[in-house]
């Protein structure tokens, strides 16, 4: 086995800060992936702005926020291939839409509708994970039968700082381990869990550290980087393909918005803080590096903007346009093969509501 | 092993319960190369029972896996297993050792197929040894079929007999959706029985008249079974006492509990597990919703006490005995 070194602690970074700290750039991205990496920043972060009014409007349910998570979640999926599978956890809810998938299901999804259920292999993106870390084994399972049936496909579980702390994470990390199964554990660390920080979590110096233990390599990464976050992507998933196992990446960012709608962080954050970090925040960053490069100008900024907010408007009226579910889908899906008591009950029911039997 | 002819109709082998689980995963893995096993001990060991003895050999360490000592990551990355088209069988080395899989199991294993709006099947088994009257130390002798039948999307069976642990065990494996086999660890080489050579299924949801009555009928399921025969034998002469072994707790063959009752008018459920929220209170209730006017006295429930099960040398005044049966079919029939 090969020697595992501790892990990493200094963080990788691409981008500079237009003032001391050079512009790196990233071998094999050229100007096309530079720009497309943009877009979907854009994407992401008006998917989020939007669910957030969404929320307010009354047309969405309790949404969690991901405002400057984008590229983390940009970053990494840019380097997986569209084989690659895709375990968000709610903070990565509208991840899908990297892959294509109708914002209308994910709006779906958040306003408790089952139009926002899906078929995981229409687009190689697990359910969104609801419960802390409970998604780590299943990304592990699914990456090392993968590798069992001798294909080259890899997964990404994404988590956050919080749930390093659970039992799920450390029992998925070490099967990883165990099985060399072809895995990115990606720990989005915003240092909030609700309202706990990240030194409530963990006496040690750094959550990369953890690696170690699973005998797999630890890397962190700044998490408002797109660039170092591909990159660092890329470097695992390449590792992962050649028969390298798992590796985890602890992204570093901070949480600048509430942990979800309903949550109101003023009682626990210190609002300077707050402000601060939103003057770094990770779309703004990008674009002022593309813009040092001369690869981004206003139009083209304002284009994919339209287009971002163009894709939520048709979304949201699809979402909303979905009719009322039937009763009777609260009896299906559960099974293949349902109990003949859920067909009793769902007659019973009907004949309550005095709705046409089916 | 001994090999016999079952009067022209196949060939039948005398063995224990464990022999043929055994049995059954060497036909199941032989006919469908997506089934595999994985637990602890389960490869070099063959199980700490000899469930999975010979399958390593046989089907070579990516169909029958060691795993890291980890019930929550055997079950959650079952469910993975399930997602790039396995089929996985995971054994839990003891019943009270299951716990730490209840989380997957509540959490995603009885939803998943659900959230992806019935798209997406999770044919995977979870089985284990239980129940009590072994002996062992501290939680080695729970009966924990109350939290599996409780969570919605998930399948219980309980053999109580080699035939039907094999056939119930195949059943299982072939189900499009997760099952979960509670095997009783008691009977496992204390029992020997007939049991059909080759691919033998016993359908899930189909309870078995275990021996025929007329005057009440005793409910019981896995352990239980061949302890509510002895009472049945102890009371003969006294009364005629069906027992009906349930075999599948979900789903549950509602027909054959209710014919039993209209036929008998008596019921007593035997449950080792504590009585409280038990599965016999969820039969109990079924009886009081649909066959009331076919009774002629109160279900009664002879069960484990509502406290942890004991250490060992207390074990036989917990566990529910011939003589407290029979004491309730007395009770039932001067009611």
């Amino acid at each position: 086995m090969a020697q595992v070194l501790p892990a990493e602690r200094d963080l990788r970074r691409v981008i500079g800060d237009g003032d001391g700290v050079p512009d790196g750039e990233v071998e094999g991205l050229s100007e096309q992936d530079l720009l497309e990496l943009h877009r979907w920043l854009v994407l992401l972060r008006t998917y989020d702005e939007r669910s957030v009014v969404y929320h307010r409007q009354g047309r969405i349910g309790t949404y969690a926020i991901y405002w400057n998570h984008e590229a983390m979640q940009a970053g990494s999926v840019y380097a997986l291939e569209r084989e690659d599978w895709i375990f968000p956890s709610y903070r990565e809810s509208a991840i899908a839409l990297l892959r294509g998938m109708p914002a209308s299901t994910i709006l779906s999804w958040w306003r408790g509708h089952p139009a926002g259920w899906w078929d995981p292999r229409d687009w190689n993106v697990a359910s969104i994970c609801v419960p802390i870390a409970t998604h780590v084994p299943h990304a592990a399972g699914l990456a090392w039968g993968k590798k069992l049936r001798g294909e080259r496909t890899c997964a990404i579980a994404y988590f956050g700082d919080g749930a390093t702390s659970e039992g799920s994470f450390h029992e998925g990390a070490n099967f990883a381990g165990v099985m060399r199964a072809p895995l990115v554990l990606f720990c989005n660390n915003n240092q909030w869990a609700i309202s706990t920080p990240v030194s409530a979590q963990t006496a040690a110096d750094t959550l990369a550290d953890k690696a170690v233990g699973y005998g797999i390599p630890g890397v962190r990464v700044d998490g408002g980087d797109v660039l170092a976050v591909y990159e660092a992507t890329r470097e695992a998933v390449t590792r992962a393909r050649a028969g390298g196992g798992p590796t985890m990446i602890e992204a570093l960012t901070y949480r600048v918005a509430p942990h979800a709608t309903a949550d109101d962080p003023s009682a626990y954050i210190d609002p300077q803080r707050v402000e601060e970090e939103k003057q770094h925040e990770c779309l703004g960053r990008y674009e002022a590096y593309l813009r040092r490069l001369g690869l981004l100008s206003d139009e083209a900024a304002e284009a994919v903007r339209v287009e971002a907010a163009e894709l939520m408007r048709t979304g949201i009226a699809e979402a909303e346009a979905e009719p009322p579910p039937d009763p009777g889908l609260v009896f299906e899906n559960a099974y293949a093969d349902p109990p003949p008591s859920l067909a009793a009950d769902l007659a019973d029911l009907r004949r309550i509501l005095g709705a046409p039997s089916a | 092993m001994h090999w016999s002819t079952n009067t022209g109709v196949g060939l039948v082998a005398e063995l224990t319960l464990v022999e043929a689980i055994n049995d059954a995963f060497h036909v199941e893995l032989g006919r469908d190369a997506n089934v595999m096993v994985m637990g602890e001990d389960v490869g070099r060991a063959g199980g700490v029972f000899r469930a999975t003895a010979g399958l390593l050999d046989r089907f070579g360490p990516e169909r029958c896996v060691d795993t890291p000592l980890a019930e929550a990551g055997i079950l959650g990355s079952a469910v993975g297993l399930c997602m790039a088209g396995w089929r996985p069988v995971c054994e839990m080395q003891y019943d009270a050792f299951s716990y730490p899989c209840l989380d997957q199991l509540i959490t995603h294993v009885g939803r998943y197929r659900w959230r992806t709006g019935g798209a997406m099947e999770f044919p995977l088994v979870v089985r284990m040894p239980y129940g009590g009257g072994v002996r062992a130390p501290e939680l080695h002798d729970d009966s924990p079929e109350a939290y599996y039948v409780h969570t919605p999307g998930v399948k219980v069976a309980i053999p109580s007999t080699p035939s039907d642990a094999k056939g119930l065990l195949a059943a299982a494996i072939r189900d499009p959706d997760p099952v979960v086999v509670l095997e009783p660890k008691l009977h496992y080489r204390t029992m020997r029985g007939e049991v059909p050579e080759g691919e033998h299924v016993v359908p899930l949801g189909q309870a078995r008249v275990a021996r025929e009555g007329s005057d009440v009928t005793l409910v019981a399921y896995g352990a239980m079974v061949p302890l509510a025969e002895q009472a049945a034998e102890e009371l003969e002469g006294e009364a005629s006492a069906e027992v009906l072994d349930i075999r599948t707790l979900k789903p549950l063959d509602e027909d054959a509990l209710l014919a039993s009752a209209a036929k008998t008018g008596r019921v007593v459920i035997v449950q080792e597990a504590p009585r409280t929220a038990g599965y016999g209170a969820e039969l109990a209730a079924i009886l009081a919703e649909k066959a009331m006017l076919d009774l002629q006295g109160p279900v009664l429930r002879v069960t484990g006490y509502d406290v942890p099960y004991p250490y060992w040398q207390l074990e036989d005044a917990y566990m529910p005995s011939v003589e407290r049966v029979v004491d309730a079919v007395r009770k039932l029939l001067e009611f």
